[in-house]
């Protein structure tokens, strides 16, 4: 087989073993699957720009609330169908995305997690700021009958699981083609050495640009389905926390692997499960937080293994994986 | 290269009042400076003249503080590097830049993905690779080359670009005689193509190679002529010549 037609290959049976495991996972899982594929679009487009480009965004809850309420408003205020306001969401998050790339990509490095981290923060102010409109913290709550496109009732667990399955498949190939392409291979020389490219005759400023703009687009696109799959948006998804997750996952997963973020999600998703049950239920009193874990995750992860998992694999055993 | 014929009067490059300073320190000092299309050009001078400085500022990877640049007719003062690399002006660091995380072949078909794709990528990264010697190696990591081939390939980009001008910044650095015997021949083919700006310390290199040098101090240009008549200049050996071991530490 050529190696390109393993990597298609690949991601397909990525693709077709989740279009199977709808058919036999017990409804708890079913929904935590559900879930997990939207939030991993949000770690597709942050891979994009972490993984591959190399800037470490302090910020990116703001592109996934900006889809979030750009669809979910227009929905819950305006009574738009669901199509338009899931394309108005992305829409809002590439064009935040692109103005916000504008003034942000002047700096790099630490500066450049300080600037989206502050952006971030005034996103999530805003949020507030409208409460009238988004009601902060609290959210809301997208009525069930809102939610229905044509033939297809979002609030239905099976159609839930599709549309979602739908939007990861086409983030996930959407991504190994881009990362496949020339504009992907100039990320990856900007990542590695921005002097030098430039200097190889690339408009880097405007690569960033449009990657981070591209990486915007996805992030809002996850937010609008997360807002009209499961019918809620609230500021908290505009908050640090939300920030700091995809960074989590996708270091988890594998920077800049096509399927590292989906691989990191999931992970991240059954481990807060899981360590949230047992913390709770040997050390009721204590009050835990999934944050604490996300936080002790990060520096294990950091300290014995950066690659992550799909890193892993690609440096031991699949080279061309991309 | 069509700027090759007939242009023997309007210089491919020049530079009017070029200066940059850092600090207060006059790195680059007023320099006008005239590259005819097709010639050699060697620019020596001891540590810290400006040579670096300079030639950083032909190619846009730092800004003037004050001059212009024209390149080919274009003032190209205000130009960002990226633009100007397509106009075909190519640097080679003069600190090794590679990507060391890439493989050989992925670092030269950056340098050449601007102009060619799918079979003609394939070719033009080939061919570079051919030309520096390093063609067995297309596959192996560049952080894994010794210093010397780290060297070459850093030519291997810039050859790759497909330049007008090509800008060497110390490339003999680190080579062996054998590979500075070859270095040369190199540099004679490519000087068939295009405009060569060579920035070197090690002289027999210099004498072989340069139709004319251009020597800085201070910032400034001090003496530009041909090999015999820059050996002769009593300037240039109180600056440079006259202080051997300097140039023999450097080489
Ligand atoms: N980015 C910078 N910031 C501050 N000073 C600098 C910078 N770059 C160069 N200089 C200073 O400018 C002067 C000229 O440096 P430059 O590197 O151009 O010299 P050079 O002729 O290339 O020397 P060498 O032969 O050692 O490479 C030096 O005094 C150097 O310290
Ligand atoms: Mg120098």
């Amino acid at each position: 087989m050529s190696e390109r037609a393993r990597i298609a290959a690949l991601h397909l049976a990525v693709i077709a073993l989740l279009f199977a495991a709808q058919f036999v996972l017990p409804a708890y899982h079913h929904g935590i699957v559900s879930r997990v594929m939207v939030l991993a679009v949000f770690a597709i487009g942050y891979n994009l720009v972490f993984g591959y480009a190399g800037m470490l965004s302090l910020g990116h809850a703001m592109f996934f609330a900006a889809g979030m309420y750009g669809a979910g408003l227009p929905v819950y205020h305006g009574g738009w169908g669901i199509g338009p306001a899931f394309l108005f969401g992305i829409a809002c998050g590439a064009v935040l995305a692109a103005g916000i790339g504008l003034l942000a990509l002047r700096t790099s490095g630490v500066a450049f997690m300080i600037v989206t981290m502050m952006f971030g923060q005034v996103a999530y102010l805003l949020a507030l700021w409208f409460g009238d409109w988004t009601r902060g913290e609290e959210g809301l709550t997208i009525a069930q009958d809102l939610r229905v496109v044509g033939p297809l009732d979002l609030t239905d667990p099976t159609t839930r699981y599709f549309v979602a399955l739908a939007l990861f498949s086409a983030a996930l190939l959407a991504s190994l083609a881009l990362v496949r392409s020339r504009f992907g291979r100039t990320l990856v020389a900007i990542r590695e050495n921005e002097e030098r490219t430039r200097m190889l005759g690339y408009d880097t400023f405007r690569t960033k640009l449009a990657a981070l703009t591209v990486s915007g687009a996805l992030c809002a696109a996850a937010g609008a389905a997360y807002a009209l799959l499961f019918g809620y948006m609230g500021a908290g998804f505009a908050n640090v926390p939300y920030s700091i997750l995809p960074l989590l996952w996708v270091l988890v997963g594998g920077a800049a692997t096509v399927i590292g973020p989906f691989v990191g999600t999931l992970a991240m998703f059954y481990l807060t499960d899981l360590s949230n049950d047992l913390l709770n239920r040997n050390f009721p009193d204590w009050d835990i937080s999934a944050l604490g874990i996300v936080g002790l995750a990060l520096v294990l992860l950091i300290l014995f293994f950066p690659k992550g998992v799909m890193g892993t694999v690609r440096a031991r055993w699949l080279p061309w994986l991309p | 290269m069509a700027a090759l014929a007939g242009t023997s009067n309007a210089p491919l490059l020049s530079t009017r009042g070029l200066s940059r300073s850092f600090g207060g320190l006059k790195a680059v000092d007023g320099v006008d400076f005239d590259l005819p299309a097709g010639e050699i050009r060697a620019v020596i001078g001891p540590n810290g003249a400006g040579k670096t400085t300079f030639v950083s500022l032909v190619s846009g990877r730092i800004a003037p503080t004050a001059g212009r640049i024209v390149f080919d007719g274009t003032d190209v003062t205000r130009l960002p590097a990226h633009r100007r690399v397509g106009l075909g002006i190519a640097y080679t660091f003069q600190i090794t830049s590679i990507y060391a995380a890439l493989s050989v072949a992925d670092n030269v078909a950056l340098a050449a993905q601007r102009s060619a794709g799918g079979a003609a990528l394939k070719r033009a990264v080939d061919e570079a690779l051919t030309r520096v010697g390093l063609r067995d190696r297309a596959s192996e990591l560049a952080g894994n080359l010794a210093y010397g081939h780290q060297r070459l390939l850093e030519v291997a980009m810039g050859l790759a670009l497909k330049p007008r001008l090509l800008i060497l910044d110390e490339p003999t650095q680190g080579l062996s005689d054998a590979e500075i015997d070859g270095f040369v021949q190199l540099v004679r083919e490519i000087a068939k193509g295009a405009t060569v700006m060579l920035i070197e310390h090690n002289m027999a290199v210099v004498m072989a190679l340069a139709d004319r040098i251009t020597v800085m101090d201070q910032g400034r240009v001090i003496a530009e002529g041909a090999p015999d008549a820059i050996r002769a200049d009593p300037a240039v050996q109180a600056a440079y010549l006259g202080a051997p071991q300097e140039a023999a530490s450097h080489g």
